[in-house]
């Protein structure tokens, strides 16, 4: 996505505490890129972020940029509002295109709920809670 | 008679008022179904020796936890050589594995175990809150949750639910037989919360929550207390009722125990337990005679139906449709009561009641026929999982 191309903020959201091995995830929004924690021997990604490896038993992990599509897994349209908040909206699971499984929850924004399907191209776009960037996803631009 | 939980029984069962809004305190509600346990046990409040509760005094979620073994220790003036509370485990039914662990080693003989919930009070005429919502900011593995407005199972479960419509092709209608059965069962149990008679035109009429889950496939909160006491199997002979035998206990969970990262969501963790349990018993799905299968949601039950292997996986919507084969009278009775969607969310416990109940013949006019011997309990979803084989010791 292009500088600047970032959505409004949406006054719900309950944030992540920006601490510990998770801030870089959290924060990596600001020059627009997504980030995952990666092993420096093996290349695996590791989510969520932790000082260890599963795939190698490596030690040596850093945040590495990624592409920034995948594919939705599942979703749902949700109406309850639990926050008070009347919209209905999308939550997703996203397959990201680097690896098999890496995947995180999001909302699936820019589609209209009819239109969501399982396998849908996704690309993230980020909204801005400086210092976090929250990562969500829209479809993928024909 | 190797297996650990062999050498313990569930002598005695209890439940307290059960409803919308009672209003009561969590503790006086714990006392009266502790001591109709008890009671039921052919014991007195001295004999209890071992206490457990899931998921422990936790006071960040209105009215789910329920007091502290603590609270309930110092309020009978309990003499305990064992004690046990937590929310970490094989689902709300850990604390039951606890209490037949503690009996099996010996470290108690009588251990009192209870389950108690006022979310319906908590909640009062609002409406039911999200997880997290109000606060400043999440961390730990509600962080990757959370911050998406995924505030409650219903979201997270739904998105399991709505992969397995796409791959097996799962319909609304079969989701409905769930909640259908539910209501039909209720309306043989009179302190069920919702004894109405429920269509299936009903169930696609009512607002969706979180798609594919509709309200009725949602269970509801409610105020209550359930109680059992786990005895050292000698004291089977003590009591003048048959008692429940733990035939086995299924507390695995293999694979990463997370909501999101879990990597198959037509499945839950429950495949794993299910398999444990199965591995430590020489019974099999075609001896079971009821099952009482967590429904916090409809679609639960369906999972845990396939992982309990009363069905292929991706084949509970074949298998329940029409309602049929799940009915009291059908090849497999479910959720005899009306399970939480439509007796209340007693989160776990009512289950086991249930199962206990049907076991010992005393299950009133929803009594399955023919003398169940063998009942299967299960609790939870996602990575909150842990099932039981009950079978009837005369």
């Amino acid at each position: 996505m292009k500088d600047g191309d970032t959505l409004p903020e949406s006054p719900q959201r309950v944030l992540p505490a920006i601490e510990g091995p998770s801030a870089f995830f959290w924060t990596s929004g600001a020059d627009g890129r997504l980030r995952f924690l990666c092993c420096s021997t093996c290349s695996y990604f590791v989510h969520p972020p932790t000082s260890y490896c599963p795939n190698c038993g490596g030690r040596d992990v850093a945040p590495r940029v990624v592409g920034g599509r995948g594919t939705v897994y599942s979703f749902t349209v949700n109406h309850q509002p639990w926050d008070g908040s009347a919209d209905s909206y999308i939550i997703g699971v996203v397959e990201m295109d680097e690896q098999d499984g890496l995947r995180l929850m999001t909302n699936i924004v820019d589609v209209a709920p009819d239109a969501m399907r399982i396998g849908l191209r996704v690309e993230v776009v980020f909204e801005d809670h400086a210092p976090i960037h929250l990562p969500v996803f829209r479809p993928v631009a024909l | 008679m190797t297996d650990a939980e062999r050498r313990a029984v569930i002598s005695g069962i209890g439940q307290s008022q059960v409803g919308r809004r009672l209003g009561r305190d969590a503790l006086d509600l714990t006392i009266d179904a502790a001591l109709a346990a008890i009671a039921d046990a052919r014991l007195t409040v001295a004999e209890i020796d071992g206490l457990a509760t899931y998921p422990g005094g936790v006071s960040d979620f209105a009215g789910f936890s329920g007091p502290g073994s603590p609270e309930v220790h110092d309020a009978l003036r309990l003499s305990l050589t064992w004690h046990s509370g937590g929310a970490e485990g094989p689902g709300q039914l850990q604390a039951v594995v606890n209490a037949v662990m503690a009996v099996s080693m010996g470290l108690a003989r009588h251990v009192l175990v209870y389950r108690t919930v006022t979310e319906s009070t908590a909640q009062g005429n609002g409406r039911r809150s999200g997880i997290g919502v109000g606060s400043g900011q999440v961390d730990g593995s509600q962080q990757w949750l959370i911050p998406f407005r995924a505030y409650s199972a219903a979201n997270w479960l739904a998105l399991y639910a709505q992969r397995h419509f796409h791959e097996f092709g799962t319909t609304p209608e079969q989701m409905a037989q769930i909640a259908l059965n539910a209501r039909r069962n209720a309306a043989l149990n009179p302190p069920a919360g919702f004894r109405t008679p429920l269509t299936l035109d009903d169930y696609l009429d009512s607002r969706m929550v979180s798609s594919p889950f509709r309200l009725y496939d949602c269970d509801v909160p409610v105020d209550g207390s359930t109680a059992l006491v786990v005895s050292a199997a000698e004291h089977a002979a003590g009591v003048d009722h048959p008692v429940a035998q733990v035939e086995a206990v299924g507390t695995a969970l293999r694979g990463r125990p997370s909501w999101e990262q879990w990597p198959d969501l037509t499945t839950m963790p429950a495949r794993t337990s299910a398999a444990h349990m199965w591995s430590r018993s020489e019974l099999r799905p075609g001896d079971v005679d009821i099952a009482e299968l967590y429904d916090g949601f409809s679609w639960l039950t369906m999972s845990w139906l396939e992982a309990l292997g009363f069905c292929g996986h991706g084949e509970s919507g074949p298998f329940i449709e029409g309602g049929t084969r799940i009915a009291l009278d059908g090849e497999l009775p479910l959720n005899t009561n009306g399970g939480q969607l439509s007796g209340g969310r007693l989160h776990g416990y009512g289950y086991l009641h249930e199962a206990v109940l049907q076991l010992r013949g005393e299950a009133g006019a929803r009594q399955v026929a023919g003398r169940p011997e063998v009942a299967v309990v299960s609790n939870g979803g996602g990575p909150i999982s842990g099932c039981m084989l009950l079978t009837r010791l005369a």
